[in-house]
Parts: structure tokens; C-alpha cells; sequence
């Protein structure tokens, strides 16, 4: 009965990956090696030091999903993290989500992997788990792990928050280069929560809005401009141990924390119509950048600094509510994020506009000193707010990376 | 026609009220197990109300004045574990069931009508009844298959007298708030045995296309254009049913139902059938039910929703022994699924029936949703498990 996967790629390079493998379920959909030959590396491994999907070189593809965990028994908790775990490793590998494969089991049951990603290869899939603070409630005796920082959002100036896309006990961030295969491994984990956890909202992102490695150029958001110029990236190393990753003593209540990270997020509507009828020249001094290049308006290129001292005529260079000004670490201590964001567009509304925006993902190390400041700030004075409305929002913490033998987020079982 | 189900066991039983003292190991098998019961018009007297698992037999007497039915029916009522019909006055004739320990009813239907006179009937653990039990592969899914044709034909013969009141009071032109309540408690026996009726592809479209699903030239009929006619109030513009229209459609629909029901009482089911159709009317509550389309005019889903959810259970309860036996994991989730379901139905009961649909607050439906999706995904698994 079994039918072996074989990879387009597999098809076109050759027999190296097809031979001496032995069975359908070694085989894959393709395996790293056999990629990285191509265009980079296109698998990445599920487990190690961190999760992967935070300073990995940024997918283009997200479908992001927060869980509500509808069993009240923790060790049924428990056994999902172990399932995805294993689910989570097999897909990141180009291998099928289940033990049997889309089309090698019985024909009576219904397959343990959907199937819509056959003959793809691994397109650099990474999934990332979180918890979010509603989880630490006292349903699995988890209360006192709560990390103090792990808290429901506070309500910003401008939220027009649907509850129905906000919060969430659990998420899972799947980004990869191919949106099938992200679609897929978020469909596939939410069939193995059925009974367990059961989808809360969804979000698909469509193209990357940051750079998480100065490999990669830097992308443009919907409003034209290019995004995430000053991001942490994945070589500033120290960068990433001072503002990305929890230290060893940041929180005595949360060591099952340490190595890992919270995840803020947030779906940005832009009202997309009326942006675009606004002259260049505004929306550069909103921005504080050009359009084109994206260099700071106080002069120089995409990755010079801005001078927020510069005068143009009896102006400052970059105006006072300029965005890049109001988000700037000058203005914060310092503070800086790593941006993980992805351009959204769900269709229309009910009027043909664009139901779009910036599904706005950060990774910092304490959201009341690295995002909490700064949203409230840039909530209040930033002249971008005018063409944006906050619909969902939600903050995980995201456990350490899981070694071998571990489930996912282990430590806050231990 | 007299008939009557010899089960698995097979076991023609000589049946001595309460031969308790028996010493012989034959005697002792019997012990406490055979009982007499008395069925008047008004009246089902059972000699007891509990025994050893085991098989037991019951000795029905017809002290009535019409024909009766006697039934050993599951704790939920619907599921039939083995029935005498047909016994006429002063007749009398006996039901011999294979039994395993759990909560049961005895039941009497004098005039073959309506639910029928229920008493409690309680079987206990027992040791040697467990060795009665021990039945092949083969003999349990003859049980199962006997007992979900016995279930079906139930249904249907219930299905049939309540369209016809049903068209009655419909027909009368005066009686439309009887019609409106008795409405949800008639088609409860349609959408319990909604997989079977669908394979009768000719039959079903006749009696329960919804508007939505016409195709252009196509003519309503069936349950739901009489629903909009009943709940016209969100229809727009909508011409109420001249007095032979109604009858038109009444007489359609009862019509159709009698030829179902006679369809019916020759249909046999395989095991897959049986496991399918469990899936089946899950995937029915997971499509129309929980979404409030079904019943777009009356929004009376809950009804339908708790029948379709009867039928996979009555299904799934029927193949249990051999899923226990196959794969005792998935048995045990399965229960405990439907339990879960069942309490978040429960919760949304009023009087005798449910709250509307439209009454379900967003949370509410998505509770449903989840607990639907949380059944759906592991029975999936069932036809597998169960051939």
C-alpha cells in the first residue's frame, strides 16, 4: 500500500535524495541537504538552544493560530505538547504529520497527514509554541509559573479590539517560503488538538514585513514603505541575549522561561484607501523616511541613524510625530525589538476597501520595558495612527528551545 | 406475524418464574433471569426490575384489548436490545435477550403507538453471565446489526405517526401552534435516522431540501417548505399557503414518509453501514446543525442537533463491543465524547425541547462546535476499528 513521496525537487535533481533511502516515510517530501544546494538552507531543525522561527532569516509565509485549551486535565495538556511536538518536528522536516502519511494507511481511516503538501519540500517551515497568561489561570496548577510579565495586554489608545481575534491559552506560528506548507502544518496541529484545543483565531500573513538577518533585504509594508530597517537580527548576538531572549535572572518565578522569549502581537488594520491619497511628501513626514530608499529623513542611507537634532527650514528633519522617531531606542532606554511581522490582506469589507494591514509580530525579552512603553507612545503621538486600527491582540510567552527526548515548553511541567 | 429475536446465544430457555433455588448448574444460570410481564392498555407489570447479566428472558401476556409490543430498550431509551411484537389479546409470547450489566428499560407499547410504558430494569455484574457473554467476533455484529434494524424501523414507525398528526393539525389551517410544537418533536425521528433515509437518493430531496439547495425549475417540497410557511416572519414578501396548497404538500410529505417507512422495514445494514452512518450524522450536525441553517425558518437546529447526535450514538453503542474489543482506547474516548457533547446539549434544554438557535450566544455555538469537532475527528476512526 505504500506510495513513496517523492519531491519535485526530488524529480528534477536526481537520484541522490531517491536512492538507498528505505521506505516511503524516510523519503520525505525532501530532505535539507538536497535544498540547501539550491537556494540556502530550506529546512530548519525543530529542536535546539531556542525555537526556531524567531531570529530564523524571516519566511515569507505566515499562518499564526492561538489555541483555547479546552480540556481541564493537565497530563491531556501535557500529551498535546507532546503531539505537536512530534507532528511539529516531522512537518519542519518535509515529512508527513502523522507516523502513516497522507496516502500510505488503511483506506478505511481517514489519513494522519491532509495531504495538500505532497511533493513539496521543506520551504524552510518553522513552528513556534507559546503560552499565552490566560493558560496559567487554575486549570493546571500553573499560577505560581506565571512569569509577572505574561499578562492580557493593556488596552492602548486606538484599539478597536475584536475579541474574536485576540488572546489565546497556546499559539503556534508557522512561517515558511511556500504558504501551502505553512496552511498545512497549522491545519494538521489543529486536527491533532480536536478534544484538546480548539482554534481561537487565525491570522494568514502573506509577505514578510521585517528581516531577521542581514542576509535578507529589507521587505516593504502595505503602505509602501520598507519595514524593519533597525531590527535586532539574528548576528547581533549580545543584541539579541539584551533585548530578545530571558535571562537566567529576569523572572524567579518563570526559570522554565530562561532561553525563551514573549511574543507580542498584533493585527494592524491600515485603512489602505485613504493612505494612498495622501501626497509623498506626508506620508515621508510620517514615516520619517523616504519612500524609496528608506533613509531617514534627516539624510543618508536605508541603515544610516536618523538625527533627530537636524532642522530643515525651522523644522525638525524628522518631525516630532514621525514614527521612526517615536519608536526610536533613543527614546525608550534603549529598548529595541525583534520584528517578525507579516503584510495581511483578508479579502474586502463590506464598502470594497481592503480588509489589510500588518499582522505585527515582536519578540522581546520583557513586554513592560520593550513593548508596553512604546506602544502606549506610539498609540498616542505617532501620525501613522491616523491610518490604522488595532483589531487583535494577544502576548505569549514562548518557552526555550526543546532538546531531544523533550516535549515543547517541558520545563513548565517539570 | 409473529417474531421474535433469538440472539446471539441462540438459547431456547425454558423460563420457570424465579427458579432461584436451583441447584443445577443449568438452574443456576436462570436464576433471577426469567421474568413475566403483563401488558394492559394502561399498564406494564414486569416481575422484577433486575437480574445478573446474563440471558434473560421475559414472558410477555397481552391483558389488553389491542396488539402490543414488548421492548428491552439501552438507557437511552432508543437503543433496542431485543423486542416481541405483535402479540395480540390474550396471546402471549416471550423475548429472549442477551444482556450485559448496565441500565435498561422494559417497555410495553399497547396499539404499537408512541414511546410506550416504560419501567426501569437494572442488570448487575455477574460472574457466570460474563461466560454467556463471551460472544464471537461474529455474533456481535450480528447483535449490532439486529439491534440498529430494530432502532431504524422504531424510528421510522414513530416518524410515520407523528407526520401524520403532524399534517393533521397543519391541514386543519387552525392549528398552527400545535403544528409549530409538534414540528421539532416529529422530524427528531427523521433527523435520528437521517443517513438512512439519505440513501433513499429520491426520497430525502422530496422531504427535506432546504430552499437554498433548489436547483432553478426545481419544486419544493417536504418538511421545510411547510417550516417557512409555518415561521414566515423573516421571509420577505412572503405568500402564505392556500388551504390546498397545504393539503398538497401535507399529503406530499405523508405520503413520502409511508413509502420510506415501507422501505425501510426490508433494509439490512452492514457493520461499515452501521460505523458510517455514526460519522454520518455527526458530519450532519458539524454541517447544518451547529452552523443554524437546517431550520432557517423555525431555528428549532437543537432539536435536530440532539437527534442526529442520538442516531450516531444509538450506532456507535451498538458497535461498542466490538470496538472494545478492537480498540479499547478509542472505544473509551469515543464515550467519554459523546458524554461531553451530550452535557452541553443538555445544558441547552427548556421545557420539553431546547432554546432556539437564535437564542445561542456566539461562545455557546463555538462550545458546540468544539465539542462536535472534538467527537467527529476519533469517529472517523470507527468503520476501521469495527470491520
Amino acid at each position: 500500500m505504500s506510495t513513496p513521496r517523492i519531491s519535485r525537487r526530488g524529480l528534477l535533481g536526481g537520484g541522490a535524495a531517491a536512492a538507498g533511502v528505505a521506505g516511503a516515510f524516510a523519503v520525505g517530501r525532501t530532505t535539507a541537504a538536497e535544498a540547501s544546494e539550491a537556494s540556502g538552507p530550506a529546512a530548519y531543525a525543530f529542536r535546539g538552544e531556542h525555537q526556531a522561527g524567531i531570529v530564523t532569516p524571516a519566511q515569507d509565509r505566515l499562518h499564526f493560530a492561538a489555541f483555547d485549551v479546552t480540556t481541564d486535565d493537565r497530563d491531556e495538556l501535557v500529551s498535546l505538547l507532546q503531539d505537536w511536538t512530534e507532528a511539529a518536528e516531522r512537518m519542519t522536516r518535509a515529512e508527513p504529520a502523522g507516523e502513516v502519511g497522507p496516502v500510505e494507511g488503511d483506506p478505511l481511516l481517514p489519513p494522519d497527514d491532509t495531504g495538500e503538501a505532497i511533493g513539496l519540500p521543506a520551504s524552510g517551515l518553522t513552528i513556534t509554541f507559546g503560552f499565552g497568561p490566560s493558560l496559567f489561570d487554575d486549570r493546571f496548577g500553573l499560577a505560581d509559573r506565571r512569569p509577572a510579565a505574561l499578562r492580557t495586554l493593556p488596552h492602548f489608545p486606538a484599539d478597536m479590539l475584536d475579541p474574536a481575534k485576540s488572546n489565546g491559552d497556546l499559539c503556534v506560528q508557522a512561517c515558511a517560503d511556500d504558504p501551502q506548507v505553512a496552511v498545512h502544518a497549522v491545519r494538521n496541529l489543529a486536527r491533532i488538538a480536536f478534544g484538546r484545543a480548539a482554534v481561537r483565531w487565525s491570522q494568514l500573513g502573506f509577505g514578510r514585513t521585517s528581516s531577521t538577518s542581514t542576509t535578507q533585504d529589507t521587505p516593504r509594508n502595505l503602505f509602501g514603505f520598507k519595514d524593519g530597517t533597525a531590527n535586532v537580527k539574528a548576528e547581533e548576538t549580545a543584541a539579541l541575549a539584551e533585548h530578545v531572549w530571558v535571562g537566567a535572572d529576569d523572572d524567579a518565578a518563570a526559570p522554565w522561561l530562561v532561553g525563551g522569549s514573549y511574543l507580542c502581537a498584533r493585527r494592524i488594520n491600515m485603512t489602505i484607501e485613504v493612505w494612498d491619497r495622501q501626497p509623498l511628501g506626508d506620508q515621508e513626514l510620517f514615516v520619517g523616511r523616504t519612500k524609496g530608499e528608506g533613509g531617514p529623513l534627516s539624510g543618508g542611507g536605508e541603515f544610516d541613524e536618523p538625527d533627530f537634532d537636524a532642522v530643515t527650514g525651522t523644522s525638525p528633519s524628522v518631525p516630532v510625530d514621525a514614527h521612526v522617531r517615536l519608536v526610536h531606542p533613543d527614546l525608550h532606554d534603549g529598548a529595541r525589538m525583534l520584528r517578525r511581522g507579516y503584510n495581511f490582506v483578508d479579502g474586502s469589507d463590506d464598502r470594497g476597501g481592503l480588509n489589510a494591514g500588518l499582522f505585527f509580530i515582536a519578540y522581546v525579552r520583557d513586554p513592560d520595558t520593550h513593548f508596553i512603553p512604546i506602544q502606549n507612545t506610539m498609540a498616542k503621538s505617532d501620525a501613522l495612527m491616523e491610518y490604522l486600527k488595532v483589531t487583535g491582540s494577544a502576548l505569549f510567552a514562548v518557552p526555550p528551545g526543546t532538546a531531544d527526548g523533550e516535549h515543547v515548553g517541558q520545563a513548565l511541567f517539570a | 406475524m409473529k417474531r421474535i429475536l433469538i440472539t446471539a446465544a441462540g438459547l431456547l430457555v425454558a423460563a420457570p418464574v424465579l427458579a432461584a433455588c436451583g441447584t443445577e448448574s443449568t438452574e443456576q444460570a436462570e436464576a433471577g433471569r426469567a421474568f413475566t410481564v403483563e401488558s394492559t392498555d394502561d399498564a406494564c407489570t414486569v416481575s422484577g426490575d433486575e437480574a445478573p447479566a446474563g440471558t434473560l428472558t421475559f414472558e410477555v401476556s397481552n391483558k389488553g384489548s389491542d396488539v402490543t409490543e414488548f421492548y428491552l430498550l439501552g438507557k437511552d431509551g432508543l437503543r433496542i436490545l431485543g423486542e416481541v411484537e405483535n402479540i395480540g389479546a390474550d396471546s402471549s409470547n416471550t423475548l429472549t435477550v442477551n444482556a450485559p450489566a448496565g441500565e435498561y428499560f422494559a417497555s410495553c407499547k399497547p396499539g404499537m403507538k408512541g414511546e410506550g410504558i416504560r419501567s426501569a430494569f437494572t442488570v448487575t455484574e455477574s460472574e457466570e453471565g460474563e461466560e454467556q457473554l463471551s460472544a464471537s467476533d461474529q455474533e456481535m455484529v450480528d447483535e449490532a446489526l439486529a439491534g440498529y434494524k430494530l432502532y431504524v424501523r422504531d424510528q421510522s414507525a414513530q416518524l410515520l405517526e407523528k407526520t401524520q398528526e403532524f399534517v393533521d393539525l397543519y391541514k386543519a389551517g387552525d392549528h398552527d401552534d400545535a403544528a409549530r410544537v409538534l414540528y421539532p418533536v416529529a422530524r427528531t425521528h427523521w433527523e435520528r435516522i437521517e443517513t438512512v433515509a439519505e440513501s433513499f437518493g429520491d426520497l430525502d430531496p422530496k422531504m427535506d431540501l432546504r430552499e437554498a439547495d433548489l436547483e432553478p425549475g426545481q419544486e419544493w417540497t417536504g418538511w421545510h417548505k411547510i417550516e417557512k410557511d409555518l415561521w414566515p416572519a423573516d421571509a420577505v414578501k412572503y405568500q402564505a399557503l392556500t388551504p390546498e396548497e397545504r393539503a398538497f404538500y401535507a399529503d406530499d410529505l405523508l405520503a413520502n414518509t409511508e413509502t420510506l417507512d415501507e422501505k425501510i422495514q426490508d433494509l439490512d445494514y452492514t457493520i461499515d453501514q452501521l460505523a458510517n452512518g455514526s460519522r454520518g450524522l455527526l458530519e450532519e450536525v458539524a454541517v447544518g446543525k451547529v452552523t443554524g441553517e437546517e431550520e432557517f425558518w423555525s431555528h428549532t437546529d437543537l432539536w435536530d442537533f440532539q437527534a442526529n447526535v442520538d442516531g450516531a450514538r444509538v450506532a456507535f453503542d451498538g458497535v461498542k463491543p466490538i470496538v472494545e474489543k478492537n480498540d479499547p482506547e478509542l472505544a473509551e474516548t469515543l464515550t467519554t465524547r459523546f458524554d461531553e457533547l451530550q452535557t452541553l446539549l443538555d445544558a441547552q434544554r427548556e421545557g420539553d425541547g431546547f432554546k432556539l438557535y437564535t437564542d445561542l450566544t456566539p461562545e455557546e455555538v463555538k462550545g458546540l462546535s468544539n465539542a462536535v469537532d472534538a467527537l467527529a475527528e476519533p469517529l472517523g476512526s470507527l468503520t476501521a476499528a469495527v470491520v
